[in-house]
């Protein structure tokens, strides 16, 4: 796909620049949402379409009314904190558990090691609608359903694959040596992972510790069952939203959201070319 | 003396124990290690997730509410033969009866009617209507007293349901579930017309498959482009990939909305192009066109992200041998470059194929009626009919077929090559 030969036919051209097109079309078929919800969030008006100021570029078709909607509103006010009240516990549960398993995973003797990995990933192979309705059933039998910590639970264990699947590709590249270094050096089992082993498969366990999170805040078949109007969060109150009535806030809490992930996405990035140097791979 | 010894016991180590021995308690303290590791998850995942799983492989079976509810009529009817055309004895009557009264004080008698009414639709009302006035009933007699109540009670076909559900498991759900039910004469289909589920099983598969399609057809392009492009500009426009990718998937769907509803954008601007009459505009959303659209955008970097790492290892030396040997550029590309992908786009094609199967929120949003998938039927199924039952087993079909896909994935590519992008 580098520049065109100068012998190229006319054949050749006409394909080089057509097959181009159909890329960029394609392209354009990936980011066409992303493009339109943001503009259309400043809309001064209740539409969702662009309205003729808008096209004009005239100032007075903007506004930031929506936002100012979102962020005074109570409904999504209480959704956006509910949604911060319990991603961040399911990410610490599902970090913290998961990556003290990737490391017991990770050593050279595990019995029944494919067995317990098919558990450890089956959150993430069965579809959402399945566990949601499996985890209402059992959740309500044991008193968990419509509570916090249901939710949290329910977060947790979905979280738990990806945290898994980080950690031990990062643990890959880990140089068992360095334990025993410091193990012959006399540092204690606790004493290595802290100062030795953590250090290094940090930015996996951040990376992975990162997709628990999303996963939380972005999900909302399992915690339609198993939350109450307690835990409403905010995909819930979206969900809702765009079932009942739609209103532009939508948009504005769309962008927002999106502006989340852009920033998610820089720091993975970042996070995977430092895990990649401490490896000494040089940067992809 | 002690070279005999040291033969028989093999080397010994340092501490005078067999070094046999001491490597296996090595090996065997290293291996609790590694478990003791992986025990708090195990345990957690064990309890949060495959606990409710098994409990709705239970429940699509379970069928205890009719026995334990009405435990002296079930045992009266083993002596009823419900080929038999004529409605049960007294006797039958009188256990009905005294499993009503206690029924009805608990205020149960609802719940075994509503169960028996997925079965036979009326029962709930008949066990409403009857849970009533039966503590008023006179002793003796009661067959007349029941059929005073309504006369549905001498309908043979109800004591044939009551009958044949009176087990503590039942396979009644995973019949209804496809449309199948079970007669004197076995096992048979519902008519044609009524087939709601199976009718929903095949749309979901070959929207799915369409969906797949799809993807493949704009997913392969994409892939080639950046395989075949320097590493730094293919990195930058890898980001038009990852970032819809990782934009929430309500945010997706509700861009779709504003795109394609009837007064949205694109719409808009095939009016005011003058491409469509104002009064003509398309009906992209709330069909199966909607569904396609969106969830194509959805699954698409899936298709994109595997077929992509599987080309950036094909070299370039394979299509430039070809050429070199007077092959033409599309006899290249299809000889030698399109079967070397193939296996990224076995990868991709599984993966969409998979995770559109068990797709829930777009269709639900985008889908209308025509275009939603057997997951939008089990939530109707747990939220608004309440028939958990049925619910399970459409759940338990649709995690068989998962699964199946599953393993041909792990066949084909492996289960530990699953790549977060």
């Amino acid at each position: 796909m580098a520049a065109l030969p100068p012998y190229a036919s006319s054949a050749q051209i006409a394909w080089h620049y057509g097959f181009r097109t159909i890329c960029a079309l394609i392209f354009l078929f990936l980011m066409l949402p992303i493009m339109v919800i943001v503009p259309l969030s400043f809309n001064a008006q209740n539409f969702f379409t662009f309205t003729r100021e808008m096209l004009a570029l005239d100032p007075d078709g903007y506004s930031l009314k929506h936002y100012n909607d979102f962020f005074t509103n109570s409904d999504w006010q209480g959704a956006l904190g509910n949604s911060l009240r319990i991603a961040p516990m399911a990410t610490l549960l599902s970090t913290g558990l998961g990556t003290l398993a990737a490391i017991g995973l990770s050593q050279q003797h595990v019995p029944f090691k494919g067995a317990i990995m098919a558990i450890l990933i089956s959150p993430m192979i069965v579809p959402l609608i399945i566990s949601a309705a499996g985890m209402y059933f059992f959740y309500s039998r044991i008193g968990l359903q419509g509570t916090y910590w249901g939710v949290v639970l329910a977060h947790a264990a979905l979280g738990t694959p990806f945290v898994i699947i980080t950690v031990t590709a990062t643990l890959v590249g880990f140089d068992r040596s360095l334990v025993r270094a410091a193990a012959s050096l006399g540092a204690n089992p606790v004493t290595t992972f802290v100062k030795v082993q953590m250090p290094l498969i940090l930015p996996g366990v951040i990376s992975g510790g990162l997709f628990a999170f999303i996963t939380s805040f972005d999900e909302v078949v399992v915690v339609l069952f198993v939350g109450s109007a307690g835990q409403k969060t905010l995909p819930w109150q979206m969900f809702t939203g765009l079932r009942e009535q739609i209103s532009p806030t939508i948009l504005a809490v769309a962008t927002v959201l999106i502006a989340i992930s852009i920033l998610l996405l820089s720091t993975l990035e970042l996070l995977r070319r430092r895990s990649e140097r401490l490896r000494g791979m040089s940067p992809g | 003396m002690s070279n005999a010894q040291a033969s028989d016991a093999g080397v010994i180590s340092a501490d005078g124990v067999p070094l046999k021995v001491s490597l296996a308690r090595a090996l065997r303290r290293q291996k609790i290690r590694a478990l003791m590791l992986i025990a708090p998850l195990l345990i957690f995942v064990v309890i949060s997730f495959i606990a409710p799983i098994a409990d709705m492989l239970f429940r699509s079976v379970e069928n205890s509410i009719v026995p334990d509810t009405l435990p002296k009529t079930v045992v009266a009817l083993q002596e009823w033969d419900p080929a038999s055309n004529e409605a049960p004895g007294e006797a039958i009557y009188a256990a009905m009866h005294a499993d009503l009264v206690i029924a009805a004080e608990q205020k149960i008698h609802t719940r075994v009617g509503q169960r028996l009414n997925y079965e036979a639709p009326g029962v709930s009302s008949l066990f409403r209507k009857t849970g009533r006035r039966v503590d008023r009933m006179e002793p003796g007699n009661y067959k007349e007293q029941f059929l005073a109540i309504d006369k549905d009670w001498g309908n043979v076909e109800i004591w044939r349901t009551i009958h044949r559900f009176s087990g503590n498991y039942t396979s009644g759900y995973f019949l209804s579930a496809a449309d199948a039910e079970l007669t004197p004469d076995g096992i048979e289909l519902v008519p044609e017309n009524e087939r709601i589920y199976l009718t929903l099983f095949v749309r979901t598969l070959v929207l799915s498959f369409t969906i797949t399609l799809t993807c493949a057809l704009l997913g392969y392009p994409i892939a080639f482009l950046l395989s075949n492009l320097p590493m730094r500009t293919s990195n930058m426009l890898l980001i038009l990939v990852l970032l819809p990718f990782w934009t929430s998937l309500l945010v997706r769907t509700s861009s779709w909305i504003v795109l394609l509803q009837q007064q949205g954008v694109i719409n808009d601007l095939l009016v005011s192009i003058g491409i469509l009459d104002d009064q003509n505009r398309l009906e992209l959303m709330y069909n199966q066109i909607g569904t396609i659209i969106a969830m194509t955008h959805i699954l698409l970097p899936f298709m994109i992200l595997p077929l992509y790492s599987v080309m950036k290892t094909i070299s370039p030396s394979y299509v430039r041998a070809a050429k070199s040997l007077g092959a033409n550029d599309w006899t290249a590309f299809w000889k030698i470059y399109f079967p070397n992908s193939i296996p990224g786009i076995g990868a991709g094609a599984i993966l969409v194929f998979i995770l559109s199967i068990g797709y829930y929120i777009t269709p639900e949003l985008v889908g209308g009626t025509s275009g939603i998938f057997i997951s939008n039927r089990i939530a109707y199924h747990i939220s608004s009919s309440l028939n958990w039952g049925l619910a399970a087993a459409l759940g338990v079909i649709l995690l068989a077929l998962i699964l199946v896909f599953y393993w041909l994935y792990d066949k084909i590519v492996g289960i530990d090559n699953v790549s977060l992008g």
